[in-house]
């Protein structure tokens, strides 16, 4: 049964204290094998599930997680969502994930909160500008809403910040009015919700131990519960794919590292778009709790210990303080960091690769969120078809020897 | 904040420090005779390995000098530092903790490697 929330469900359990929600999914023990096993239970991970199950009729799914759902980088980012990519290839992949996103609150009968208030990317030297007024017209090119705004046009919009008085002074910004941020476990539960319906198998702290191939081809995955033999094997664990991945004999373009964010107590509403700058490293935006949202930069070295320097964050918190002088006297409540799986050109790997039945979608590196409904679409299509979706074709494993690089160093905004 | 020991000046704060990814890996003797693919695994692949790494680093605001480390990736413990010229030592000197992929307890998730 569709299970449906409304104005009038809420009244109604809010009457018992809200004691009386009906469980979201199931959590059932492993079946001894599926159609198609899918390894990460993230947003990616459960997204793919729901369109194996929805658009290409798959329905032997399990999503095996080894926390709880959008426990790792879905529940760890800073939500931004945006499509202003350089290259044709990333604008066609990002953009497809923006235009589920403006119809996904409706399609799962889940508020995923997405608030498209507008995405910045401030200029603060020559090369800047030069750099963006191009990615601008690529994106136009591709029929992106990217615009360029001058300094004038940006105090008017976010009239809290220094533009003149610092450093780098603020000459300009790309702006991108479709971008927005969104609720990052609704996205992970909205899917697992639909996804689960549909008969997907749901099976959290359950950990693969290894992938289990004979001959180049996919049999199965070693868990914590045991083994579960599969006819195919998804991989989406972010920054432990190459882990897993070595397990299997597959070597990766990978490299993991600690990328950090943290949140400030709640104040009231100082800033309603979302601002990003590359050069001086410093990305902001304000939760509807009033909190702002600061995302900091990546550590220098290979970790997988999820937390990452402080000398990050203080580099992120110094731009900022310069360029907001307004939050020079707020308390930060929270820091956390999450493992990112960085590949050199700054692009996604979403591919089959030499062992039969085995995909990975990896790679997103730092900025993953915003791609979540798009990827999971085009990974279900990848796997059902065993061949990649028009829109993946370029995102493949095959690039690192053929050179066809998507190169994306500039769009990607956290420095790779 | 990671301390790390210099072979040259001796403990520094790692924001004095910058990473070179992966060490020992040699440049191929015959690169007109590789295979792109082969080519390919030299130029963008490098090992990720959660647990035992062997990396570069430089003393980037110190001496500017090159070395060498071993670093427990799942802990960032450094278990050794040795210098250019030294021999790789090899991995059986280093124990890793690590019981699963994740390294992980049994139930959870999060940071519990570091957690002593």
């Amino acid at each position: 049964m569709r299970k449906k929330y409304s104005f009038l469900s809420l009244i109604k359990n809010a009457f018992t204290n809200n004691e009386n929600w009906e469980k979201m999914w199931e959590s059932p023990d492993p079946k001894k094998g599926y159609d198609v096993i899918i390894v990460g239970g993230g947003g990616h991970g459960l997204g793919t599930a729901y369109y194996l199950a929805k658009e290409h009729g798959i329905k032997n799914i399990a999503v095996i997680e080894k926390g709880w759902l959008g426990g790792g980088n879905t529940g760890r980012n800073t939500t931004i969502i945006r499509s202003n990519y350089l290259w044709n290839e990333s604008a066609h992949l990002y953009d497809h994930s923006v235009k589920l996103w403006e119809n996904l609150s409706e399609e799962l009968n889940f508020n995923m909160m997405f608030s498209q208030r507008g995405v910045m990317n401030l200029a603060h030297n020559e090369h800047d500008i030069k750099e963006m007024k191009r990615r601008i017209s690529a994106n136009r090119l591709n029929g992106l809403d990217t615009q360029w705004l001058d300094t004038k046009q940006i105090e008017e919009l976010v009239p809290i910040m220094n533009t003149k008085n610092l450093r780098y002074p603020v000459l300009g910004a790309a702006f991108q009015p479709r971008g927005g941020v969104a609720r990052h476990d609704a996205v992970a539960w909205g899917y697992a919700l639909r996804s689960n319906e549909m008969g997907v198998d749901i099976i959290q702290n359950c950990e693969v131990k290894d992938i289990k191939t004979d001959n180049y081809k996919v049999e199965g995955v070693n868990t914590s519960k045991g083994f579960i033999k599969a006819n195919k094997v998804a991989v989406v664990a972010s920054g432990h794919t190459s882990v897993l991945a070595q397990t299997a004999g597959v070597r990766l373009p990978l490299q993991s590292r600690p990328l950090q964010a943290l949140v400030s107590e709640p104040i009231k509403p100082v800033i309603n778009t979302v601002v990003m700058s590359n050069a001086v490293h410093a990305y902001v935006s304000q939760s509807d709790k009033g909190e702002l949202v600061i995302g900091a930069g990546t550590d220098g070295y290979n970790s997988f210990t999820q937390r990452g320097g402080y000398d990050v964050i203080e580099e992120t918190v110094r731009a900022i303080v310069e360029l907001y002088p307004i939050f020079g006297k707020m308390k930060m409540l929270r820091q956390w960091g999450g493992i990112v799986d960085i590949c050199p050109d700054a692009s996604p790997i979403i591919s089959k690769c030499e062992v039969k039945g085995l995909y990975f979608n990896c790679g997103w590196g730092t900025g993953g969120f915003k791609a979540t409904p798009g990827s999971a679409n085009v990974f279900a299509h990848t796997v059902a078809n065993d061949q990649p979706h028009k829109i993946n074709e370029a995102f493949n494993l095959e690039r690192f020897s053929d050179g066809r690089l998507i190169d994306e160093h500039g769009a990607a905004a956290v420095a790779h | 904040m990671i301390l790390i020991n210099c072979p040259y000046c001796g403990e520094r704060e790692q924001s004095e420090f910058s990473n070179g990814g992966e060490a020992h890996v040699a440049r191929p003797k015959n690169p007109e005779a590789l295979s792109d693919k082969d080519w390919g695994q030299y130029v963008f692949y490098r090992s990720n390995p959660k647990g035992i790494f062997y990396e570069r680093w430089v003393h980037t605001h110190g001496c500017r000098k090159w070395f060498n480390a071993v670093r427990d990736t799942s802990t960032d413990t450094f278990l050794k530092i040795y210098r250019l010229d030294d021999n790789r030592p090899d991995i059986s000197e280093f124990k890793s903790t690590l019981k699963s992929p994740s390294g992980e307890p049994s139930v959870g998730s999060g940071n519990f490697a570091v957690k002593k």
